[in-house]
């Protein structure tokens, strides 16, 4: 069944060639069926592959397609690697991604068939790259996979380009992934030139004999390509403006998978990452900054979507912070949990947004609760799993990660908790505003009020069920041993990471007491509902309508970071070139110019010469014959 | 055999060609040379290295040492065929444009300007490749100064400058070494031998006297002016040929002409020459970020690529000379691409400033599309031709052993490839994105000889980007061969 | 007599052409110049001649006949170059109602 494996992508490769190809062709139905069809086909095989894959003593199997790049003593083939982590990838991607194409199918209804198309197309040709990111067997199919989300990425966000600031978005993200990538590049040349191979199990087995400063600079270059892919400190900022996007993309793309790629890079190679300390630590601090950062911009925004961004670019810290702190099983786990509640939050806000009219601003809705009964419930669930409520999955997934960051540092984890308390807040400040109180729009609005049709509703309440029993995977061992399920699936894979409790994450430093571990649960948890009641009882009544002041101002205006990086490298960029092409027209050119303009005087000077006065002429050739005879008289003797 | 056909083909069909006096008849007159010539080609890709139909070696001027030898191998099959697959794409691609005057004699000029091509990519013989240089040379000059844009006449009087300084120097650097050869001989095989004749002092200033020629026409940084200005003035089919080929007779004169013959001095001044091309990489895409006329844009673009290829020609390795030969053959497809997309913008607008245009995705959906995936070529998207080439020469200039500034070079080379992802997308924003304006609101979508075209470029982007095997195959050979030559020490 | 007079004679001869030449504007003087300086040729290659002659006459019977034979030749052009030239100053006075050379700066302009 492994071998199988290259249908996985090739069917929304099929469906993105169908759909693009033929998209003044095809009626709504039909693409809807061929783009939700592929994916789910998709689901299924990985399904398939998955049944053989989990079965105790299952082997990682390498599916080489074919030769792709070989040159002198570098091979790289086209080849897949089918193994716990990323079979788990492919369920994530394709079944999540299949709820979110059916949703799809009615949110984008009103746009008209080609432009439909054209919409199912990008949307299948980003499955597509993302399920190459996470088969591929060596660090070139993984990064061609990498690269390739990025381009979906950005011709999703200027899916609607008529709007030249969608635009603007989309080349801010395209751009700032490039500069992530040009890491990742450098870093895949480091290998190629140390190890002579990109292939993961060969880099992986020839790492350990390597000079830490050469592994070192390795892995941190390829963090830089993972801030640029999954939003981190210092190249976060084009997240929050990619929203400018369809709803659905967001929630796909820049929430549950893409933004993930980085994460599950780490993961993939953490053989790497675990022999340098260094870049551990600057991981684990990125993230956790990253996640601190965001989540206090999350808390004055007022679009529905910018919150939800700085939300997962907080997320996305966390899970670097399980990366940094070796807890790999814990960020994994919270990959998968975030997305399922970020990808439910993402589409319930689209079904609000659709129930509005395209509306984003939450200080004009309110009161959704009655009008959008389904919504307004699932986005309530989504919202007590990313809290950390137990027993929603959130809870369980944070608090491994946590708990690790505490066996790291106490101040990891105190950070990390204060993080959550803020990001209970923020939540709930975005459902108390949006579904509770009273109603707050226009009277138009008012009355187009309505629930979502059933291929919008039908992903809210599947993702919602996943959202809450996800958990019940990863069961820390405290509460039952030996029944963290997700843990016991991936420990093939994080086999070599020095296992304490939990397969496939490290248990640096002493051991936690069974108290400890049981009182770090109990504080968080306190801290979330307390994040909860607070924003509740805050906001459910009186709502922030007005303009945010002091420090808020800072904190609405997202610490001025864009401002920022406008004025050091925007704008001295846009001088520079300005001046270059200064230099260009009045030095580079001018001297070239001069050169001919030289040469034009001296022939004119020259001219002068020729006077037409045959007198001259024969003057000047008997003064030549008689310096002649002179030369030949005393000079050459 | 082969190589003659190849050369004589466009050669006998181009001085005919000024004989039709028909505009009809003239482009398809070319187009069917051009065709045969490109099936010419195609056939010999399909014979064995060793095949005897791919060398010929007949006496030409036996008193000056010079004979008529073209061959193909790995380096000649890979530029002759992107010549042979140019040619027709440019004709059917610009079927549509005008030509005021004689424009016959615009074909039969194109045909020349290809068999002087033809014959600089196959020549084995210096003076040959010399007079082919020049005859390629010639027909482009008239094209401009004959059918180009305003400033005509002074820029192709630039260009013709320029271009004859550089070809002078390159025959006086030629009869040198001819001078030195002990058999008195113009062939390769001879020039290849003097690299351990000529000693060292004497390789480290001819270097230059080679070099200065080719730099002009790839054209190397600060050597780069009359190439925006030609480009800009030159009739769009001209532009087509000067980039997506001429712009390769100076790569592929240093790697067959300068490198294997001086390795020495190739060697001494390789970081010099690289600094140029990092400085040129640099300084080309920042100002093509504010460039408002496409085909200037287009044109710093190509400078900013050209001089990644001249790193890694100097790099001396095997994926960055693989990765260069495969490259030239990407970069002329890719570019032509763009081209072919800006003569359809002027056409049917009459502007090339981006500032003017806007909204074109609405009006022309199906050019959107197809632009975007070259445009995604030029900046080396994985899966598009470019990726594999730009890959190869990075991996190529990283891993060199013949600079102890591999990766400071392949780090400040690489901020080009986030610059081109800069002018690229802002290039297709302004120009696709947004909404109509009155000048794009009446632009109809491609017609069929165009979408034929462009079709063709992109399955051979994709193709390339995906199975490059064929090409990687190819160019091995030739590329340890030159290589070998180059890894000579005095 | 010694060779020392002819080549005096000549000499001034010659020198005399070339000052007549670079001085007059008159062109049929600046010819007559010419031809003074044509002839001190003629005038030094027939010493010439005949002082070879006295040298070696008595081996070489034939010695020095060559530079009387280029004496011919230069007669026979000189001749030529007369009636060429004077034809262009018939023509030139034609026109310009001179024969002043200065007036012949056409070409520059």
């Amino acid at each position: 069944m492994a071998n199988l494996v290259w249908l996985v992508p090739v069917l929304p490769l099929v469906g993105f060639l169908l759909t693009g190809l033929f998209r003044n062709y095809l009626s709504k139905g039909l693409t809807s069926m061929i783009g939700c069809g592929m994916i789910l086909a998709a689901f299924v095989v990985s399904l398939l592959i998955f049944g053989e894959i989990r079965q105790a003593g299952a082997q990682a199997v390498t599916v080489t397609l074919f030769d792709f790049i070989s040159v002198g003593k570098l091979s790289i083939p086209f080849a897949f690697l089918v193994d716990q982590l990323s079979v788990l990838f492919l369920l994530i991607i394709t079944g999540v991604g299949f709820l979110i194409h059916l949703y799809s199918t009615s949110y984008m209804h009103e746009e008209e068939a080609p432009q439909f198309a054209r919409y199912f197309s990008y949307l299948n040709l980003f499955v597509f790259s993302m399920l190459l990111l996470v088969l591929g067997s060596n660090f070139v199919i993984l990064f061609i996979g990498w690269e390739g989300v990025g381009l979906c990425s950005y011709l999703l966000i200027g899916y609607w380009f008529k709007n030249l600031e969608f635009g603007n978005a989309a080349k801010k993200a395209f751009i700032m992934n490039r500069i992530g990538d040009l890491g990742f590049l450098i870093a895949i040349f480091l290998m190629i030139n140390k190890f002579g191979s990109v292939d993961f199990s060969e880099v992986f087995s020839k790492a350990p004999g390597t000079a830490v400063g050469y592994l070192t600079a390795i892995t941190m270059l390829l963090f830089v390509g993972a801030t640029g892919k999954s939003a981190q400190i210092p190249l976060y900022t084009w997240l929050p403006d990619a929203m400018a996007g369809p709803t659905p993309v967001s929630a796909l793309i820049h929430a549950a998978t893409m933004v993930t790629a980085g994460i599950y890079m780490i993961a993939r190679s953490h053989v790497l990452y675990d022999l340098t300390p260094v870049t551990q630590t600057v991981v684990a601090v990125i993230g956790l900054a990253t996640a601190l950062l965001a989540a206090t911009i999350a808390l004055k925004q007022n679009d529905i979507k910018k919150v939800l961004a700085y939300s997962t670019v907080s997320q996305l810290g966390y899970m670097f912070l399980g990366l940094g702190v070796g807890a790999y099983t814990g960020a994994v786990f919270h990959v998968m949990t975030h997305a399922f509640f970020k990808a439910l939050l993402f589409l319930g806000a689209g079904s609000v947004i659709h129930a509005m009219g395209g509306e984003q601003d939450i200080r004009k809705m309110g009161g959704l609760r009655k009008a959008l009964p389904v919504t307004s419930i699932t986005f309530l669930l989504g919202c007590i799993a990313i809290a950390g409520i137990p027993p929603f999955s959130g809870f369980f997934s944070k608090d491994e990660i946590l708990s690790a960051a505490y066996g790291k540092s106490p101040v990891y984890y105190a950070i990390g908790v204060f993080t959550a308390l803020l990001t209970a807040f923020y939540m709930f400040r975005l459902y108390a505003t949006t579904f509770m109180g009273s109603f707050r729009g226009t009277h138009d609005q008012e009355h187009h009020l309505h629930e979502s049709p059933p291929a919008m509703t039908i992903p809210l309440m599947v993702l919602a069920t996943l959202a809450v029993v996800a958990g019940f995977l990863g069961i820390p061992d405290v509460m039952a041993p030996n029944a963290h399920l997700l843990g016991n699936y991936l420990s093939p894979v994080f086999a070599d990471v020095n296992s304490g409790g939990i397969p496939g994450d490290t248990a640096s430093g002493a051991e936690l007491s069974r108290v400890a571990e049981w009182g770090l649960m109990g504080v968080s948890v306190l801290l979330a509902l307390i994040g909860t009641f607070v924003a509740v009882s805050r906001f459910s009544k009186k709502p922030e309508l007005g303009e945010p002041t002091g420090f808020g101002k800072v904190l609405a205006n997202k610490w001025y970071v864009d401002e920022f990086y406008n004025a050091i490298i925007v704008r001295p960029l846009g001088l520079l070139a300005t001046f270059l092409v200064f230099f260009e027209k009045n030095v580079i050119d001018a001297i070239v110019n001069g050169v001919g303009k030289l040469v034009q005087y001296g022939s004119r000077q020259l001219r002068l010469i020729q006077s037409g006065q045959v007198g001259g002429y024969v003057l000047l050739m008997v003064v030549g014959i008689i310096v002649l005879f002179l030369v030949e008289l005393f000079i050459k003797k | 055999m082969i190589p003659v056909l190849l050369i004589l083909i466009p050669l006998v069909t181009g001085l005919v060609g000024f004989f039709l006096k028909s505009v009809t008849g003239a482009k398809n007159w070319s187009l069917f040379s051009s065709l045969v010539t490109l099936v010419i080609s195609l056939w010999a890709l399909t014979l064995a290295k060793d095949s005897e139909l791919l060398h010929t070696d007949v006496a030409w001027l036996p008193d000056l040492g010079s004979r008529f030898s073209v061959g193909m191998d790995g380096l000649s099959t890979i530029l002759s065929l992107l010549t042979a697959v140019s040619f027709p794409l440019i004709f059917v691609a610009t079927w549509r444009d005008e030509y005021r005057g004689k424009s016959w004699n615009f074909y039969a000029l194109m045909l020349l300007s290809q068999a002087g091509l033809m014959g600089v990519f196959l020549a084995t013989d210096a003076l040959l490749f010399y007079f082919f240089w020049e005859l390629a040379l010639i027909p482009v000059y008239f094209l401009c100064s004959q059918w180009g844009g305003e400033r005509r006449i002074a820029v192709t009087f630039k260009f013709f400058v320029y271009t004859f300084v550089g070809s002078l120097l390159m025959l006086i650097g030629l009869l040198w070494i001819y001078s030195k050869t002990p058999d008195h001989s113009f062939s390769m095989k001879s020039f290849y031998a003097m690299r351990s004749v000529i000693s060292a002092k004497d390789q480290v200033w001819l270097f230059w006297l080679l070099f200065t020629a080719f730099a002009i026409k790839m054209p190397i940084w600060p050597l780069h002016t009359w190439q925006p200005d030609t480009y800009e003035q030159s009739p769009n089919a001209t532009t087509m040929v000067l980039s997506a080929i001429m712009v390769k007779m100076g790569l592929f004169g240093v790697i067959r002409w300068l490198a294997p013959v001086l390795p020495v001095g190739t060697w001494a001044w390789g970081d010099t020459v690289s600094g140029a091309c990092i400085i040129g990489m640099i300084y080309a895409s920042l100002v093509a970020i504010k460039q408002d006329d496409l085909k200037r844009l287009i044109a710093y673009s190509s400078i900013a690529h050209v001089g990644l290829m001249c790193l890694a020609i100097f790099a001396t390795t095997e994926s960055g000379m693989q990765g260069v030969m495969i490259q030239m053959f990407n970069h002329g497809i890719n570019i032509l691409g763009m081209w072919i997309v800006v003569d359809l913008i002027e056409r049917q607008t009459g502007t090339r400033k981006i500032s003017q245009l806007g909204g074109l995705a609405q009006t022309a959906p199906v050019l959107a599309i197809l632009l975007v995936v070259v445009a995604l070529a030029n900046v080396a998207l994985p899966l598009t031709n470019a990726f594999i080439g730009e890959f190869l020469l990075f991996s190529g200039v990283f891993t060199s052993t013949a600079t102890q500034f591999g990766v400071v070079f392949t780090v400040v080379a690489g901020l080009s490839i986030i610059l081109s992802a800069v002018y690229t997308l802002n290039m297709i924003q302004r120009v696709f994105y947004g909404s109509t304006n009155t000048l794009t609101a009446k632009v109809t979508d491609i017609r069929l000889n165009e979408k034929v075209v462009l079709v063709a470029i992109v399955g051979l982007i994709l193709f390339v980007g995906v199975y490059p095997k064929p090409m990687l195959d190819l160019t091995k050979e030739t590329a340890e061969f030159i290589l070998s030559k180059m890894n000579y020490k005095l | 007599m010694p060779i020392n007079y002819y080549i005096f004679l000549a000499v001034t001869l010659f020198c005399i052409g070339v000052a007549g030449v670079l001085t007059r504007r008159n062109a049929i003087i600046i010819f007559m110049c010419v031809e003074l300086m044509l002839n001190a040729v003629n005038l030094l290659l027939v010493a010439f001649s005949k002082m070879q002659f006295n040298m070696v006459g008595k081996i070489h019977p034939q010695a020095g006949i060559d530079a009387q034979i280029f004496v011919f030749f230069i007669m026979v052009v000189a001749a030529a170059e007369v009636s060429v030239g004077l034809a262009v100053i018939v023509m030139m006075y034609r026109n310009t109602h001179s024969i002043d050379v200065n007036f012949l700066n056409r070409l520059k302009h």
